[in-house]
């Protein structure tokens, strides 16, 4: 159960694929639902959003890029080796709708969440403009995915190594002032999501976008992952993980995600520390 | 014979032995560390063995009490200890975390002129003295019927339906959404009041029994209701537990270091935080912490917080000690390990710093006025009483509600008004046809032996279901 059937390195390693035998999971995924993985008995219960699933092969794909201990676990799980949990689909799927023209936005390792979104958008009949950026040409990842899923791809890097040099919301504002676009979607970094937003509702272009608070269970149990939206507590993994962008509390969700980082950054060091001894 | 029972009545129950407050408030062992043999069977000569035992009334899944004590004082463990399963299918956790006191104990008719029989301390020495020199012979179990039947959560409800239907002869799946089985036994209730190598080893029993324990699967998303059926499934029993968190809804209840209650004992007691880093899951560390409610969740919470090195853990409650929901043991307890009440006080508004961290919570005091529609005196603000309390972490244990995940999915499933599945309380039929449903999803938060009550009951409809028909 739950074996590494395919694994890929990607960004000089910072960022790893993981196509993972799950087949009941597999079966019932719709694109913008995640999972819940736990390497092993010590380890923690973290979300990824799918970024591919495949039925008839009875597999999900995750994209991660390597940030701490949980994430440096995974990556050193080898083919043939196995997570000790996988849960999921969980979250409600992306609500798919024919609007017209839409523009898919996506950041670091959220294009691997956009494209399975960014494909559905376009089979159903959407104009599919997007823009994808990283920080330099090395960490920009499916690039000929997004290509294949789109009608018009643009690409930026924050250091000009490829494409525009310049932040998405730079181009973003360039398309949105040429077509007419229905529907923004946004995929990345908080801050990304967050300039996103804001600069679409100056636009009145409605934008959803993926949230990535800390979870445990993932069911809607506990509310770690409650996310302010409108002025209403919502949570991320059973109300989301997307949401309205111009309702969403960026900011506070930016804080809550530093409820840990004091234990995340010793865990990590640790286990680095451990690697390399 | 009347000389005889007059000595039983006035002679004092045997006290369980107990780790010191001092020590077992910084570590995460059982607080009661059982019965030893003679003591054991000191206590079960307490018990007159009533012609009509008020006990048995008074247990929710009927054990033979006084079967099962006349075993122990002949000293046969193993008869006691088949007297308890054909009644109660765990009974180790029930000895631990029962409300004896309103339950069997409350009933029985020593506890009138003197101290009641420790009925749970016994039912608790019985199991454990088979968990560790039993034979580990099982009990006998019925011709195979062919009948399938899913069991939807391993909690206390869903185990019992799995013990019970597995006897009678049927295949039973229990489906759990965690990664380890168990539910609120596992999740909710502290290591140090339920060991969890105990409960493991219950559900390691019912699968030798013959059930399977499946994790990892969401009913509700990674298979729907309605697609067990179409699996094959004849039945499916519903004990996916209350599960959703109630928060306050007053300002600053987003700021980091606000936690359900849910979630710091799920980080403490499932993913096993308090272990931390041996473990990867962290948990708050916080020295001046605030549990808010009073019921046993909170005091599992303040006391696990206790454990966890806080300076000063402070349960804050609007209403009365009188009024306190907690069972008196759980509440004495939180009392020895240094818990502070704060009473007929409520939170108005939380305060954090500029990173968006909790520093204090702002209060009120209450006083009790007429009751309200649960029966208890309603709190009333008091004008002008505001006061300021620092804390660094708070948890709120004020209640549970219905989580929608699995009703969701399943819109032929009849709720009431509070999202909780609607179901016979004496056979525990839905509204659907081949299923049903018991435990907190039906009554709102309640107690293990409740559940396992309901469990019993509609393990007995399903069975009744499957011979007969609906």
């Amino acid at each position: 159960m739950f074996k590494i059937v395919q694994r890929k390195e990607m960004a000089g390693g910072t960022i790893v694929l993981n196509e993972i035998e799950a087949p009941l999971i597999a079966k019932k995924a719709k694109p913008g639902q995640f999972v819940i993985l736990k390497a092993n008995e010590a380890g923690e219960r973290i979300p990824l959003t799918m970024a591919d699933t495949n039925p008839e092969k009875g597999t999900l794909t995750i994209i991660y890029m390597v940030v701490g201990k949980s994430t440096a676990l995974f990556k050193s799980l080898k083919v043939g080796e196995s997570y000790q949990d996988v849960i999921g689909p969980l979250g409600k799927p992306t609500h798919l709708e024919k609007v017209g023209t839409v523009v898919c936005v996506g950041g670091g390792t959220g294009i691997a969440v956009l494209h399975p979104i960014t494909r559905g958008l376009k089979e159903i009949g959407n104009n599919v403009i997007s823009i994808i950026g990283a920080r330099s040409k090395d960490i920009l990842i499916l690039e000929d995915e997004m290509k294949a899923a789109s009608h018009k791809l643009h690409v930026c890097t924050d250091d000009g190594s490829y494409g525009h040099h310049g932040f998405v919301t730079e181009v973003l504002k360039q398309v949105l002032e040429k077509e007419d676009v229905k529907l923004a979607v946004a995929i990345g970094p908080v801050p990304m999501m967050k300039f996103v937003s804001k600069l679409t509702k100056d636009f009145n272009v409605p934008t959803m976008v993926s949230l990535n608070p800390i979870m445990v269970d993932g069911t809607g149990m506990c509310g770690g992952c409650r996310v302010s939206v409108g002025g209403e507590t919502k949570f991320a993994c059973v109300d989301g993980p997307e949401f309205d962008g111009h309702k969403v509390d960026f900011d506070e969700l930016m804080r809550r995600l530093q409820a840990y980082c004091e234990d995340e950054k010793k865990c990590y060091n640790d286990y680095c520390t451990l690697q390399q001894a | 014979m009347a000389e005889k029972t007059e000595t039983k009545k006035t002679t004092p129950r045997q006290a369980m032995p107990e780790q010191k407050p001092e020590i077992r408030r910084r570590n995460f062992q059982e607080v009661p560390t059982g019965y030893t043999l003679e003591q054991a069977m000191a206590e079960a000569g307490r018990c007159l063995q009533c012609k009509k035992p008020g006990c048995v009334e008074g247990c929710p899944v009927g054990v033979d009490i006084p079967g099962f004590i006349n075993l122990i004082t002949k000293g046969d463990m193993t008869g006691s200890i088949r007297n308890l399963w054909s009644k109660n299918s765990l009974p180790a956790v029930c000895g631990r975390v029962c409300p004896q006191e309103i339950q069997c104990e409350g009933y029985c008719i020593v506890g009138k002129k003197g101290d009641a029989v420790a009925i749970g301390n016994l039912e608790r020495f019985v199991a454990d003295y088979e968990r560790m020199h039993g034979t580990g012979e099982l009990p006998p179990r019925d011709k195979p019927t062919g009948k399938k039947i899913a069991v939807v959560g391993s909690g206390p409800s869903g185990l019992t339906v799995a013990g019970d239907l597995v006897r009678k002869g049927h295949e039973v799946t229990v489906l759990e959404a965690f990664h380890k089985p168990g539910g609120v036994l596992v999740y909710g209730i502290p290591e140090f009041r339920l060991p969890k190598e105990i409960v493991f080893s219950e559900v390691a029993f019912l699968e030798k029994l013959g059930a399977k324990v499946e994790c990892n699967q969401v009913v509700g998303r990674t298979v729907s209701l309605d697609e067990l059926f179409e699996e094959g499934y004849d039945a499916v029993y519903l004990g996916v537990g209350a599960g959703l968190p109630k928060f306050m809804n007053i300002p600053g209840e987003n700021l980091i270091g606000i936690l359900s209650a849910n979630e710091y004992l799920t980080r403490a007691n499932l993913m096993k935080a308090y272990l931390f880093p041996k473990v990867d899951t962290p948990i708050p560390l916080g020295k001046n912490v605030v549990v808010l409610g009073a019921g046993n969740v909170a005091m599992d919470s303040a006391r696990t917080a206790m454990r966890l090195g806080a300076d000063s853990v402070r349960i804050v409650y609007r209403r009365s000690r009188d009024e306190m929901p907690a069972r008196k043991a759980e509440i004495h307890h939180a009392d020895e390990e240094g818990i502070e009440f704060f009473l007929l006080t409520a939170p108005t508004r939380f305060i954090g710093d500029e990173k968006g961290r909790l520093t204090g919570m702002e209060c009120l005091k209450m006083e009790l006025g007429e009751p309200d529609a649960s029966g208890r005196r309603r709190p009333i603000p008091i004008k002008g009483s505001e006061f300021m309390m620092d804390c660094d972490l708070v948890i709120v244990a004020v209640g549970a509600g219905a989580n929608p995940l699995l009703t969701q999915t399943t819109p032929d499933l009849t709720l009431n008004k509070w999202g909780y599945i609607n179901a016979d309380p004496e056979t525990g039929k839905t509204t659907k046809k081949g299923v049903w449903a018991g435990g907190d999803i039906v009554t709102g938060s309640a107690t293990v032996i409740l559940a396992m009550g309901a469990g019993r009951k509609a393990a007995d409809s399903i069975h009744n279901y499957l011979t007969w028909g609906w």
